[in-house]
Order: structure tokens, then C-alpha cells, then sequence
């Protein structure tokens, strides 16, 4: 953002305060994450930088806690990654089909009671974690599902279903509803019609909303502290009992390697909002 | 052709008919579209925590532990002393409970309703060992002559009501006294008060700061030319697509006392090397790495509202002779307002329910009300206790929401 040359002194300065306070703002979000990444492969115990990290000695380096990780004695990291990626997929799964289903319902003119239906449906987001966790445990403990997989599935369904609807929503709003119409008149039966248009033109929010409840599911944290037994533990409640106890350099390799998952997931998202923008960009 | 003849159509039923019947078919579709969804929410979500509000005025400690007593109470008028079968069932009750050792929750229970309490029924734990059978109400009256002061008794009945709404005055630091007056605990155990009151005291500052944070960077997000701004926006987007745990963890390391912020600030002289301030365990911890974290849901609305302002609306005040800070003031901040609304909403309304980071590094200065309701709830198991609390902190954060839906509309909340 050039400044043009007339600009008064007074406001050039004000103008690089602005950016220098941008850049502050800036590296205050991402730095942090950053710090995580060196202090992973310290080879020392303390989690500071070392004389020799400073130093960049090749010595003062090492992949030890990697190793603790993956091969590390009763080591819980295994089972909790198994247990995080079960339960997530599965929430995410059953957060796509009831999201999509609802969304479709409410981008229909027709749907009765809209604000309302969408208000409860949009709740669990709304609604702080830890009020949404302890009346799920009691639903759950009613039901005989706490510390049972299907049980923290179901209460990460609850929690991932608003992001769904509302992304979907969005990417229903800009629908064409008269090529639907073409379908049917040419012969398509609704399945059909939605699974050969609907579907692939609502992709793109489809998967974003998938993102967003599987995210949701893999670093939940609050709901599963309630629900779940030792069998059932996953990487974020590992980590919460690691960091509540001692902040060991294992942890941090965990850290890394889920940052290095979220950078995997935010160019996805990325990716499909571009997509989905070039998309709807056609239909207007 | 008359007036009152209706259009038909090809089937020879009125068109205006056969167009009710096909808007009610599609009503009906769209509906049970959405069906799977509500029923779900509403089974698994919605009845829980109405059922919340029911276990928290539902209070059943004293009355599961004297049940023979309260069923011979039934008839009881509260006037005079208690038949014989009353003291004899409560004798038979609180036997059972001296024998399982857990008298001493009843004893703090009663006194709480009537002082002294607690001692009379210490001395009957001792003697009631050497009972006979037959005759309790003598007995029993014998070991203290305040079990001849129908007060006491009143005062067990009085424990047992259908419903209470003591949790909710214990959630604000009061509590009826024995003449049904609703009075303050004493000031050195409102510990309640303090938490609500530090709850929104964090929740209103880190809004504050995360608003201050956001609106320069929202800014020049919407302002650079495309190509920067969507590298920029990585700075916003990777924090929020991260681990809030692993953002946690980042800041624990970075606040500790030989952390690098220490290191910074020994380095440029802000401080000696021998006394670095404590950053963690405290409200400072708990500011910071709130701020930090919740500073993505701020940042994202203000940037899609600002998207939308064209840049001549700014250049045309200026060129009508307005300085570019009147411009700012009169032009660009009033058609923000919507944006500012919206990060701060939500914000305050995530940071006022926030739990993980308070507990990591908040320490015991630095915790909020969502820590005592998981304290309640997993250490002392009073969960009517931590239902009270859940739902007045619900209350609260309904009556933003509603104010929310009101300015901005719930389904105009945008992710990403």
C-alpha cells in the first residue's frame, strides 16, 4: 500500500505506525505457534533454548522425543491417535449427512419456523463447552454410553452439526434452484437430482462444513474429560493431563505434528473456498 | 365467464387449491429434511439441559439420607413434638449412618439449617450405642434437652422440600438462614462472587484487547491487494485451524519463568535477570493466551464486513476537504459497526465460557466460573451445584446471544 507522494510528513508517520502496529499484531497470532517447532528437537529435557540450540550446534539437536512418541514406553500416544481418528471420522461422517440433510430443508422457501429451527440447531455452538458437557454426560451416563466410543461420537456429532448447516447454508444461497427443476422436468427422480447436481455443486461447502466438525472433533477437549474412560482417551485429553502434570518435550513433538495437520487442513479449506467462490462467481 | 369461477387445472381442481396442496407438500418435505437433525439435537441436547434446571432445584442429599424419617413425617403437623414413630425412625436412620460413617454430612447439613445443630447430634451418635429397644422418644429426649425443643425438629423437616433454590443462592454467595431469611455469607467465604464478577472482567478485557488487536490488521487485510492479503490471511487462518491445546502449550512455554518473553525482557533491561515476574499461574497468563487465541474470531468478521466498503466512499470524503481522521471517524468506522458487533459477541460470549486455557495457565488467581462448575462436577460430585451454576452462566450467555440475533442475525455468521 503505497502512500502517494503529496502525503503530509504527519501522515506518512502515522501511516508506518499503523503498519509497524499491523506487523506487532501480526507476529503476536503466528509467533507462538513457531516456538514449538526448535523446542521439539531439543536433545535436553528443560524445555528453553539450550546455549547450544543457540549456538546451532548439530549436537543440541535430536529427534529423541520423536522417538518417545511413537516408541516410547506405556506410552498412550498410539492408542489416543487411534481413538482420535476413530471417533473424528466418524463424527464428521454423521455431522455431513444430519448437517446436509437439515440445510437443505432450511434453504427451502417453504421451511416453517426458520429463525427458530436454526437457533437450535446452532446452539451447540453457542452454548458454552462446559454446559454442553455436562448435560451431554447426563444424557449419556442416562443412557449407559458414557466412556463408550459411540457415546463421545454421538456428543461430537452434537457439537459438529452447527458448522455443517451453517456452511452449507452458505453455499446454498447462491443456488440455482431452477436447474433442480430442470432435472425433474427432464425425468430425474430427487435422489437422483441430488446426488448428479445438488451434490457436486454444494461440494465444496460440504467438505469445508466436514473440516470444520472434523477439527472440531480432534481437538475437542471440554465434552470428552466428561464422557470418557482410560479406553477411550484421545491426543487432546493426552495432552491435557501432559501439561497438567509436566510439560515434557513429547508433548511438543505431538504439538508439532498437529500443527503440521492443520496446515494440511487449512490449505484444504482454502483450496475449496476458492473453488467454491469461483463456483458460485458462475451462477450469478 | 362469472366472477366466482375459479381457474381450474388440468385435473379440474381449482388451480389456487392444487397450489395450497403443492406449497403444503413442500413444506412438508423440507421439514422432514430437517427432522433427523432437531430430533437428535432435541433428545441428546436440548432435554439435558432442560433437565439441568430440574436437577439443579431438586435436592435430594438429606432426603436419601433419612428416608423412614421423613415417610413417618408425613403426618406430622409441625406444631408440637413428633410421635414416637418419628424419633424412632430417625433413631433407626441415623444409626445406619453412624454405623457407613457418614453422619458427618448430615450433622453439616442440619446445622446449616439450625446452629447447634451439630453437636446435639454428635452427643446422640455417642449415646444412642447403649439404646433400648422400645420408647425412643424417652431415650432420645434424654441425651439432650434440646430434642425436646420442637425447633430442632422443624428444622429436619424444613430440609426436605420438593424443590430448593439454595444452589442458586449458594452460586451468589447467600443462603437462607433458619427464619427463611435470605442473607450474605460471611465476606470471607464469597468466593462465587469473585469468580462471576473476574469471569466478566476477563471476558470484557479480552474483547477489549482483541477488538484493539483486530481492527488495524481486519483493516489491512481488506485494504492490500489480493495477492498479499491472502498470505497475511494465513497468519489469522493457522492459529484458528490449530490445537487449542497446542496454542496453549505454545504460551506456557513462552511464559514461564525462563521462558523467551522473560528472556526478552531481561535482554532489553526491563527487568533484572534475578527477578523475572511471574507471566503464568496468574490473571496476566490467562489474559495473554486468551487474547491470542480468541483474537481469530474477532478478525475474521471485521474483515468480511470491511471487504464490502468501497475505498471511493473514503476518497470522496476527502476530497470534499475532510482530514483523513475525520473521514475515518464519520465514514469508515460507522459502516464497521455491524462487523465490531458481530467479533465482539462472539468473543465475549467464547471467552465467558472458556475453560481449557484458564485451568492450564491461569492458576488459582486466574481460573473463571467454568472451572468451579468442572471442579463441582468431577471432584465434589454436587452436580445440582454445578447445574445451578451452568445455568446461570446459560442465562447470561442467551441474553448476549439473543442481542447478537437481534443486531446481526444468526444466520449471517460467516466461517473462513
Amino acid at each position: 500500500m503505497a502512500l502517494p507522494k503529496y502525503t503530509e510528513p504527519h501522515y506518512r508517520i502515522w501511516h508506518y505506525f499503523y503498519l509497524f502496529v499491523c506487523g506487532c499484531v501480526f507476529f503476536f497470532l503466528i509467533a507462538p505457534l513457531f516456538v514449538i517447532f526448535p523446542l521439539s528437537f531439543n536433545a535436553e529435557e528443560f524445555l528453553v533454548f539450550t546455549d547450544g540450540m543457540k549456538r546451532l550446534d548439530p549436537d543440541a539437536f535430536s529427534t529423541r522425543w520423536y522417538k518417545d512418541m511413537v516408541y516410547g514406553t506405556k506410552n498412550p500416544w498410539g492408542l489416543a491417535a487411534k481413538n482420535s481418528f476413530i471417533i473424528a471420522i466418524f463424527a464428521t461422517i454423521g455431522s455431513i449427512i444430519l448437517g446436509t440433510l437439515a440445510a437443505l430443508g432450511l434453504s427451502s422457501r417453504h421451511m416453517p419456523y426458520k429463525g427458530l429451527i436454526m437457533a437450535i440447531l446452532i446452539s451447540p455452538m453457542i452454548v458454552p463447552l462446559i454446559i454442553s458437557g455436562v448435560a451431554i454426560f447426563f444424557f449419556m451416563a442416562k443412557a449407559g454410553l458414557a466412556a463408550t466410543h459411540l457415546g463421545i461420537i454421538l456428543a461430537h456429532i452434537i457439537l459438529g452439526t452447527p458448522f455443517v448447516v451453517i456452511t452449507v447454508t452458505a453455499t446454498l444461497s447462491g443456488f440455482d434452484h431452477s436447474i433442480t427443476r430442470a432435472a425433474s422436468s427432464l425425468g430425474s427422480n430427487p435422489f437422483n437430482t441430488f446426488m448428479k447436481i445438488t451434490l457436486p455443486l454444494i461440494l465444496p461447502g460440504v467438505i469445508s462444513g466436514g473440516l470444520f466438525a472434523f477439527v472440531t472433533s480432534f481437538d475437542e477437549v471440554v465434552v470428552v474429560l466428561f464422557l470418557a474412560g482410560l479406553d477411550n482417551t484421545t491426543i487432546p485429553v493426552q495432552m491435557w493431563t501432559g501439561l497438567r502434570e509436566q510439560l515434557s518435550p513429547t508433548i511438543l513433538a505431538v504439538a508439532t505434528c498437529l500443527i503440521v495437520l492443520s496446515i494440511l487442513i487449512l490449505l484444504t479449506a482454502e483450496l475449496l473456498r476458492r473453488r467454491s467462490e469461483r463456483l458460485r462467481g458462475i451462477n450469478r | 365467464m362469472s366472477s366466482e369461477q375459479k381457474i381450474l387445472s388440468t385435473d379440474g381442481i381449482p388451480l389456487e387449491e392444487s397450489l395450497k396442496q403443492a406449497e403444503k407438500k413442500n413444506k412438508i418435505k423440507a421439514f422432514l429434511l430437517v427432522t433427523p437433525l432437531l430430533l437428535f439435537l432435541i433428545i441428546t441436547y436440548i432435554i439435558p439441559i432442560a433437565d439441568m434446571f430440574s436437577r439443579s432445584i431438586d435436592d435430594k442429599m438429606v432426603t436419601n439420607m433419612l428416608p423412614k424419617t421423613y415417610k413417618a413425617m408425613e403426618q406430622w403437623d409441625g406444631k408440637e413434638l413428633p410421635s414416637e414413630e418419628v424419633f424412632k425412625a430417625f433413631y433407626l436412620d441415623y444409626k445406619i449412618l453412624v454405623e457407613n460413617k457418614t453422619a458427618g454430612k448430615l450433622q453439616t447439613q442440619l446445622n446449616y439449617e439450625k446452629n447447634g445443630f451439630k453437636s446435639v447430634l454428635k452427643k446422640l451418635a455417642r449415646k444412642q450405642k447403649k439404646f433400648e429397644e422400645g420408647n425412643y422418644k424417652e431415650q432420645i429426649m434424654k441425651v439432650h434437652k434440646r430434642w425436646r425443643n420442637v425447633d430442632y425438629w422443624r428444622a429436619i423437616k424444613r430440609r426436605a422440600p420438593s424443590y430448593t433454590y439454595s444452589k442458586y443462592l449458594k452460586g451468589v454467595d447467600m443462603y437462607s438462614n433458619e427464619e427463611g431469611k435470605i442473607v450474605q455469607v460471611a465476606e470471607n467465604r464469597r468466593i462465587h462472587r469473585i469468580l462471576w464478577s473476574r469471569t466478566l472482567e476477563v471476558a470484557f478485557f479480552v474483547t477489549l484487547f482483541c477488538f484493539l488487536m483486530a481492527y488495524p490488521i481486519a483493516h489491512l487485510l481488506a485494504t492490500l491487494p489480493m495477492k498479499y492479503s491472502n498470505l497475511l490471511m494465513i497468519c489469522v487462518l493457522l492459529p484458528f485451524w490449530t490445537s487449542l491445546l497446542v496454542r496453549t502449550a505454545s504460551w506456557m512455554i513462552l511464559l514461564q519463568q525462563q521462558g523467551l518473553v522473560n528472556d526478552f525482557f531481561v535482554w532489553i533491561g526491563l527487568v533484572t535477570n534475578d527477578n523475572r515476574p511471574e507471566m503464568m499461574y496468574n490473571k496476566t497468563g490467562t489474559y495473554v493466551a486468551m487474547t491470542q487465541i480468541l483474537l481469530p474470531f474477532m478478525v475474521l468478521p471485521l474483515y468480511s464486513v470491511m471487504k464490502t466498503i468501497s475505498p471511493s466512499l473514503m476518497r470522496a470524503g476527502k476530497s470534499l476537504g475532510a482530514t483523513p481522521g475525520v473521514a475515518f471517524f464519520k465514514i469508515y468506522f460507522p459502516l464497521t459497526i455491524p462487523g465490531i458487533g458481530a467479533g465482539c459477541l462472539l468473543v465475549f460470549i467464547l471467552a465467558i465460557g472458556y475453560y481449557i486455557t484458564p485451568a492450564l495457565v491461569g492458576g488459582a488467581s486466574g481460573t473463571l466460573i467454568s472451572n468451579q462448575i468442572a471442579y463441582h462436577m468431577k471432584s465434589t460430585l454436587d452436580w445440582s451445584f454445578a447445574s445451578a451454576m451452568g445455568l446461570m452462566l446459560l442465562t447470561g450467555v442467551l441474553v448476549i446471544y439473543w442481542i447478537y440475533n437481534k443486531l446481526v442475525g444468526v444466520d449471517n455468521i460467516k466461517l473462513g
